[in-house]
């Protein structure tokens, strides 16, 4: 009995971390003299409030899921991938690419390609760092941060040179951007709103990648590799092969989010110099949706939705109850602090328990504690 | 004569002399276990006095108590005649007892100086005396022949300097009696040497020196007494002059071969596994294997005995791929497996339980099942075309938790949450259930309890008697004896001898493990 309650609590943990945060966020909202009701009551409302605020949350929910996905399978296989953002851009780059060249070729044709292309543009800036990390043993967390680096520079070259607009070439504002996909090329809208087939793509692909994880031997070698490589490695699995799979396909989800993007949301690149520009963070934000969803690829799917939620009401909140910006950034802070340090409290109650349940088991024989006492005494 | 006096009573590293330590009736308990049992231990200025015993024997025990590690239940400490009470190692260090551990005590990233003067107080209080602290240490290494440099980093240094970095720093907090746990264990032959004349040194500066080991021949060529421990009991004091390596070896591993399993019948077959001059690194960057030769045939378990770090571990390595060899050939069912990747030598069907099943052998996170199909899970009918079958898998963990009789609730049950005994269960299941051809098995009872280690040697004799060929790695040489048909014992990485079973008995395998020829009777030559 207590047992089960411990489970529930703990599977409740990431809601009332998000709760604890809000309140945090509600004191800071009081010493703004800015009542928290109203403005927890815009946020809820902008996030939720109609079918146009919901699908809102939906467009901000995929490009988060998609990279969730990618950080299920790279923390699951143990290679930290932070380089979200510079694969979404990469995997956006050449997406855009694909629709700016085929200009004649039928639609579907052209949104497949694009996506393919837009997940191998990330696979392949995901897989450089893997490389690096499985056979040269170089950090994955420093070397796909510095990709990200790389990865904005390209795109403020290519958007302002090979890949500028035509129309804006010739007029002097020259504003870093590429040229508009024709319509045919946009993916297709769910419901009249700005909902468009992505999110349901982005579904359908974490059954697919919870399917990878736990149905399939490749699956099965990331996790192996991931929660123990010295013992992949003495049964015969080629634990660097696998880092590499796990963080090149991570940044190929992180591709296909800017592919997404790119096709579903904004028909074109535009760049204002940042990488979160184009972005919106997901890259980042991504890593905290994975996180909260317990590395589950479908537990990531309300993780996801309670991002965008949160990304689109602060929005809505800042309008209505006049609070800057900054405190917008705050709030998804705090709820990244709270949920991330509600999880190490989770593990940490988890080994306790465990402690707890083997002194219950019988003392150890003789033998047993013989060999505790001698390698204690090594 | 006074004048004299005075002068004998100190060491040339100005601290007081230890004229005598004694211990007297320690005794110590483990919930369980006694681990030291009465025990009568005495040092003397001047003199080497050797600890010998095999793993378990309750060295360690004892040389912590000394040190203040543990605390006895019973018995005590005597210093130059005075009772003692020794509650933790700074009372010891105060009493002029030092110690080195097999472990280095070091910051790598540090100076020698900086290491020699941590955790101690400054003489500039807040400001640093590494000056200071330098001065002194190539003082005492001038007195002591210690060539050091107090201005190197540690890890620039090889372990043979390291450990002379430990005795500094022993001397340096003013040790008069030094413990050094099996100092010899990590050094090369070279460095034993060195180190060896540095303990006579100190010796014949009147220091009192407790030098712990298992190998014999050390024991013989730089003790003046031995005192031989066995299961936490003082088996006896000897002068080492009045001794010879038989004896000890006989009170080292006299016990009665316990429990022997029934052996059953046994045809033997042809060669399956064969090694031919195979030399390896260690992780040291000494070599591991230097030019080992045998064979295991169908049907036969070859027992490798040795004390523990004379090439086993390499030895396993690198027949499964894990380690490179670097020279001579490995054939598996007359097919040169020589360095191929382990998956590959897997594929032909070569099982291998290793040492340290926690880390290599079980992946802790996984389910039972999802443990069990760790080297086939790329096979039928655990998956068809890069897809898992659950059910085969089920099926399979369903099998063997009923044949191997894991106690567990599931198969669903996480590996970290079994006995040590049921862990080692689940791996024997996997390694043996794909019928191997041969399977290597390093140290495979270890850490069992008494109905878990007797489950593991049947059914490693069980494999036998199918016409498997077996090769079983152990530092238990009661295991070895009721195991094997033919014992090879591994001595600083070369085979010394194989000898077949009915040839065996503990004295000789004691005498070559210790890297002595019973017929010779004389260490060998490296």
């Amino acid at each position: 009995m207590r047992s089960r309650l411990s489970t529930l609590f703990d599977a409740l943990l990431p809601v009332l971390a998000t709760l604890a945060a809000l309140a945090v966020g509600a004191v800071m909202l009081l010493l703004l003299k800015v009542n928290p009701v109203e403005a927890y009551g815009a946020l809820w409302k902008g996030a939720f409030g109609s079918t146009n605020a919901f699908a809102e949350t939906l467009v901000k929910a995929t490009p988060l899921l998609l990279v969730a996905l990618g950080i299920c399978i790279s923390f699951r296989g143990d290679v930290i991938n932070i380089g979200g953002e510079g694969q979404m851009i990469i995997g956006a780059i050449m997406a855009t690419w694909i629709g700016l060249i085929f200009t004649d070729a039928p639609g579907w044709l052209v949104i497949t390609l694009a996506l393919l292309a837009g997940f191998l543009g990330g696979a392949i800036w995901g897989g450089i760092p893997g490389v690096l990390k499985a056979y040269f043993n170089v950090n994955e967390i420093l070397s796909t941060v510095m990709m990200n680096a790389i990865a904005v520079q390209l795109m403020n070259f290519l958007l302002r040179g090979p890949m500028i607009d035509p129309s804006q070439a010739e007029l002097a504002s020259k504003i870093p951007q590429t040229a508009r996909l024709i319509d045919e090329f946009h993916l297709a809208r769910l419901a009249p709103t700005r909902l468009h087939l992505g999110a349901l793509i982005a579904v359908i692909l974490a059954v697919l990648v919870y399917i990878l994880l736990w149905r399939t031997t490749l699956g099965y070698r990331i996790r192996a590799v991931g929660q123990n490589p010295s013992a992949s490695r003495y049964a015969g699995i080629k634990v660097p092969r696998y880092m590499v799979l796990a963080l090149l396909l991570s940044g190929a989800f992180a591709g296909l989010a800017g592919a997404v993007q790119v096709y579903g949301v904004n028909y074109r690149m535009i760049t204002d110099g940042s990488a979160s520009g184009f972005t919106g963070s997901a890259g980042f934000n991504g890593i905290v949706a994975a996180l909260f969803g317990q590395l589950h690829p479908l537990w990531s799917i309300p993780a996801s939705i309670l991002f965008g939620a949160l990304l689109v009401g602060a929005n809505s909140m800042q309008r209505v109850v006049q609070v800057p910006s900054a405190l917008i950034t705050v709030l998804n802070g705090l709820v990244v602090v709270f949920v991330v340090s509600s999880e190490i409290w989770r593990v940490r109650r988890q080994r306790r328990r465990l402690a707890a349940a083997k002194e219950d088991e019988a003392p150890p024989t003789p033998d047993q504690a013989k060999v505790q006492t001698e390698e204690a005494g090594q | 004569m006074d004048g004299a006096m005075t002068e004998s009573t100190k060491l040339p590293s100005g601290q007081t002399r230890i004229n005598s330590l004694e211990m007297r009736g320690i005794t110590k308990r483990f919930p369980g276990v006694l681990a030291s049992d009465h025990v009568n231990f005495d040092v003397k200025s001047g003199e080497v006095h050797a600890l010998l015993g095999e793993n378990g024997a309750g060295k360690s025990t004892l040389m912590k108590i000394l040190y203040g590690l543990y605390h006895p239940d019973e018995g005590e400490i005597l210093l130059d005649g005075k009772p003692v009470t020794i509650s933790s190692p700074t009372d010891s260090i105060d009493l002029g007892i030092g110690m080195i551990h097999q472990h280095f005590m070091l910051v790598p990233t540090l100076t020698v100086a900086e290491n020699v003067a941590l955790g101690l107080p400054s003489s500039r209080g807040v400001l640093t005396d590494l000056d200071r602290v330098s001065k002194r240490i190539i003082e005492l290494a001038d007195i002591y022949g210690l060539k050091i440099d107090p201005d190197a980093y540690v890890w620039q240094l090889s372990v043979g300097q390291q450990q002379r970095v430990e005795i500094i720093k022993a001397l340096y907090r003013g040790a008069a009696l030094l413990i050094l746990d099996e100092p010899t264990a990590v050094l090369t032959p070279q460095e034993v040497d060195e180190l060896f004349v540095i303990m006579n040194q100190m010796v014949k500066d009147g220091h009192a020196l407790i030098f712990i080991s298992h190998k014999l021949h050390e024991v013989v060529e730089i003790s003046h007494r031995v005192t031989v421990l066995r299961d936490g009991r003082t088996i006896g004091t000897r002068l080492t002059s009045e001794t010879t390596k038989q004896d000890l070896a006989n009170w080292m591993v006299g016990r009665e071969v316990g429990f022997a399993p029934n052996r059953g019948q046994s045809t033997l077959g042809e060669v399956r596994l064969s090694l031919n001059e195979v030399h390896c690194g260690s992780d040291r960057g000494t070599p591991g294997l230097r030019g080992v030769s045998f064979d295991v045939c169908s049907g036969e378990i070859l027992g490798i005995a040795g004390v523990s770090g004379n090439g086993q571990r390499e030895l396993a390595e690198s027949i499964t791929g894990l380690r490179k060899v670097t020279s001579g050939r490995v054939f598996l069912e007359g097919q040169d497996i020589t360095n191929l990747a382990p998956g590959e030598i897997t594929d032909r069907m070569l099982s291998y339980i290793p040492e340290e099943r926690m880390r290599d052998g079980m992946i802790k996170d996984f389910t039972i099942a999802e443990n069990m199909i760790l080297r086939e899970h790329h096979k039928q009918p655990y998956s068809k075309n890069g897809f898992l079958n659950l059910r085969g898998i089920a099926n399979h963990a369903d099998e063997l938790i009923e044949s191997f009789r894991v106690k567990t609730p599931s198969r669903e049950t996480l590996a970290k949450n079994l006995s040590g005994g049921n862990i080692q269960k689940v791996v024997l299941a996997r390694e043996i259930s794909r019928n191997p051809r041969v399977i290597l098995a390093a140290q495979p009872t270890r850490g069992l309890d008494i109905g878990a280690t007797e489950y593991v040697r049947q059914q490693l004799i069980e494999q036998r008697n199918k016409g498997t060929a077996v090769m079983l790695v152990s530092e238990d040489l009661d295991e070895i004896l009721a195991l094997s048909d033919r014992i090879a014992v591994v001595y600083e990485g070369q085979i010394m001898d194989i000898v077949p079973r009915e040839n065996a008995t503990p004295e000789k395998l004691g005498l070559l493990m210790a890297g002595v020829h019973p017929e010779e009777g004389a260490p060998v030559v490296q």
